[in-house]
């Protein structure tokens, strides 16, 4: 196949997803999908931000990061602040960059110590990092406390929400096929083997680790954009298992489970509402039964490509 | 110099808990290699047990406490059974997400049958105390750190001196030449759960009298902690989770006391972190080459 921008299966991309937003859009404004659920809708498209992000780091480059939620909560509060300042998109646009920084920083320095070392350092790590992260945000002036942020304008429309997890999931996709996103692969893989071909093992899980950050805490801003409250409670450890549970539950490796299972669980979340105790429980035996019986996620590493269905296509009629 | 004192005492009593479920954190990722995430909702177990029965069957505080190290002996074996060991030879990463699986369940299937509310604490000790200088020192603290001291010796003694001890040492330096010694590893392996659950079963009652509350999700910050405390003594080694244990909480009691409450959860991350940047095998862990 030759290496076209617009060929046949990026076309076809591009078709799904202008299909898939004017349909939404178009259920939205005739009311089909009334406002209790068009937050649902919202929440869905952040999440789906969130699981592809994770899965970048758990899936693609087999890094274990428990700490999500803190990069979520990064750039949660650097959009929040700067939007209260400056209520617009310009607003925005610098509280996302403002966190992009800082969250590259913070990435940067949770991961070069700890990716060094083989092993589940980096899960406690990061824990560790998203709950210091809280705890400051819970004590600092500029973020109120414990009180959160309150009146933040609503920016995050969907247009704007559609078109950044459009990005999201190409920039993830994009990274796999790339030549850093095939070291990660390979580190996944067998750490040892690679490091044997000569792979800097520790750069690459780092490159992995700071995107993941990076389209976290693009959420997060989203997410503070949307709700018109943040509170340091949001992003405790649960709400990175949470994001956890989609990716696991999909699959681990592949985009498109994770963006089916953020749909999914967005479902299952509102069917559930009143239950959150059973919810809980039942995402745990969950955990458990997938790890036992298909330890690789309900689609495994399958991935929906129109590549590969037009190459069948051609194949049968040839 | 006397509040310093007096500081030190209470984190002394607050580090024994620490180092008791430390302890079962170390033994089992020293055997298995993973981080039991679900070790804290054990301790949590162990403190609902003692609270049942003591509020319910009027039984004292020696055989509330047997019985909850039994019950949380028998929880742990269960879970390595059905949770643990159909993975003992997949990822660590699925290991780990079991883990935290497991860890789950516990906790909200407990909210679910007790209520999320949080329940005060029977008093089963004295509540006196007496003076030592001008330091002042509760009977239960003396109890806590006692009941500690006696069950590491003994553990200590069970690890180095009873053949079950060697066993474990052997699988956990190599679980393949254990099996061809004829070392019987499932059996070795649940036993170092129950001795870890068991211990965990003994600090939840512990928590119980020290705070006087309990509550369904008061497993997981300690479980960190106590876990953080594992690294920082070395994970893997016994007299390293027991210094481990002691050191976070003494710095969780002198940032409290000279510091910020606030602060108190945040201090022993960045003890975590730092560990893991100045050395990452811990205080008394040993530098171990992975072998292909």
């Amino acid at each position: 196949m030759r290496k076209e921008l617009l060929n046949k299966a990026n076309l076809a991309w591009l078709l799904l997803s202008i299909v898939s937003f004017v349909v939404l859009s178009i259920l939205m404004k005739v009311g089909i999908i009334g406002s209790y659920y068009s937050i649902t809708l919202y929440n869905i498209f952040i999440n789906i931000i969130l699981a592809v992000s994770l899965n970048l780091v758990i899936g693609v480059c087999g890094q274990f990061s428990l700490g999500h939620a803190g990069f979520m909560c990064i750039g949660a509060y650097c959009a929040g602040i700067m939007v209260k300042m400056m209520p617009n998109m310009t607003g925005l646009a610098i509280g996302v960059l403002i966190g992009f920084a800082l969250s590259t920083i913070v990435a940067l320095i949770v991961s070069i110590p700890t990716l060094r070392l083989k092993g589940d350092y980096l899960a406690i790590a990061t824990l560790g990092f998203a709950e210091i992260v809280r705890i400051l945000v819970q004590n600092m002036e500029i973020t109120n406390g414990a009180a959160g942020l309150n009146g933040i304008p609503k920016l995050t429309t969907f247009p704007l929400l559609f078109v950044c997890a459009v990005i999201a999931i190409l920039v993830v996709c994009n990274f796999t096929h790339s030549a850093p996103g095939r070291a990660c692969l390979s580190i996944r893989e067998d750490e040892i083997a690679s490091e044997a071909m000569g792979i800097n093992t520790t750069k690459y899980k780092v490159i992995a680790f700071v995107i993941g950050a990076l389209l976290a805490s693009l959420a997060g801003a989203l997410f503070a954009c949307n709700f018109y409250v943040i509170k340091p409670d949001q992003f405790t450890f649960n709400k990175s298992i949470d994001i956890l549970v989609m990716v696991v539950f999909g699959g681990m490796g592949s985009m498109t489970s994770s963006v089916l299972a953020a749909v999914a669980i967005g479902i299952i979340n509102v069917v559930l509402a009143n239950f959150s105790e059973i919810r809980m429980i039942i995402y745990g035996l969950a955990l458990v039964g997938i790890m036992i019986f298909k330890p690789t996620g309900i689609l495994g590493t399958k991935e929906l490509s129109f590549k590969k269905l037009f190459d069948k296509r051609k194949e049968k009629s040839a | 110099m006397t509040a310093f004192l007096q500081q030190l005492v209470n984190g002394l009593s607050l580090g024994s808990i620490y180092a008791l479920i430390a302890l079962g954190y170390t033994m089992v990722y020293g055997i298995i290699k993973l981080i039991n995430f679900a070790h804290g909702d054990v301790y949590m177990l162990g403190a609902y047990c003692a609270f049942l029965i003591t509020t319910y069957c009027g039984l004292g505080f020696i055989p509330a406490l047997f019985i909850s190290m039994i019950f949380c002996g028998v929880v742990g074996v269960l879970i390595e059974r059905i949770a643990y060991k159909p993975l003992r030879h997949a990822t660590r990463i699925t290991a780990l997400i079991t883990a935290i699986g497991v860890s789950y369940v516990l906790e909200y299937a407990t909210q679910y049958i007790m209520g999320s509310e949080v329940r005060t604490y029977p008093k089963l000790l004295t509540s006196a105390s007496f003076h030592l200088g001008p330091v002042t020192i509760t009977m239960q603290q003396v109890y806590i750190f006692v009941i500690t001291v006696i069950l590491m010796v003994v553990l200590q003694f069970i690890v180095q001196k009873t053949k079950m001890g060697r066993a474990m040492r052997a699988v956990s330096v190599d679980e393949d030449a254990a099996r061809l010694m004829g070392i019987d590893v499932d059996k070795t392996i649940s036993f170092t759960f129950l001795l870890g659950s068991a211990l965990a079963g003994v600090a939840g009652v512990l928590v119980g009298i020290y705070y006087n509350s309990i509550n369904p999700l008061m497993g997981m910050t300690p479980g960190l902690k106590a876990f953080i405390a594992a690294v920082f003594g070395g994970i893997g080694s016994i007299p390293g989770a027991m210094i481990g244990g002691l050191f976070i909480g003494i710095a969780e009691t002198m940032v409290t006391a000279y510091g910020s409450s606030l602060y108190k959860d945040a201090i022993v991350y960045i003890i975590l972190i730092l560990i893991l940047i100045l050395k990452p095998a811990g205080l008394l862990g040993k530098n171990v080459r992975e072998k292909v």
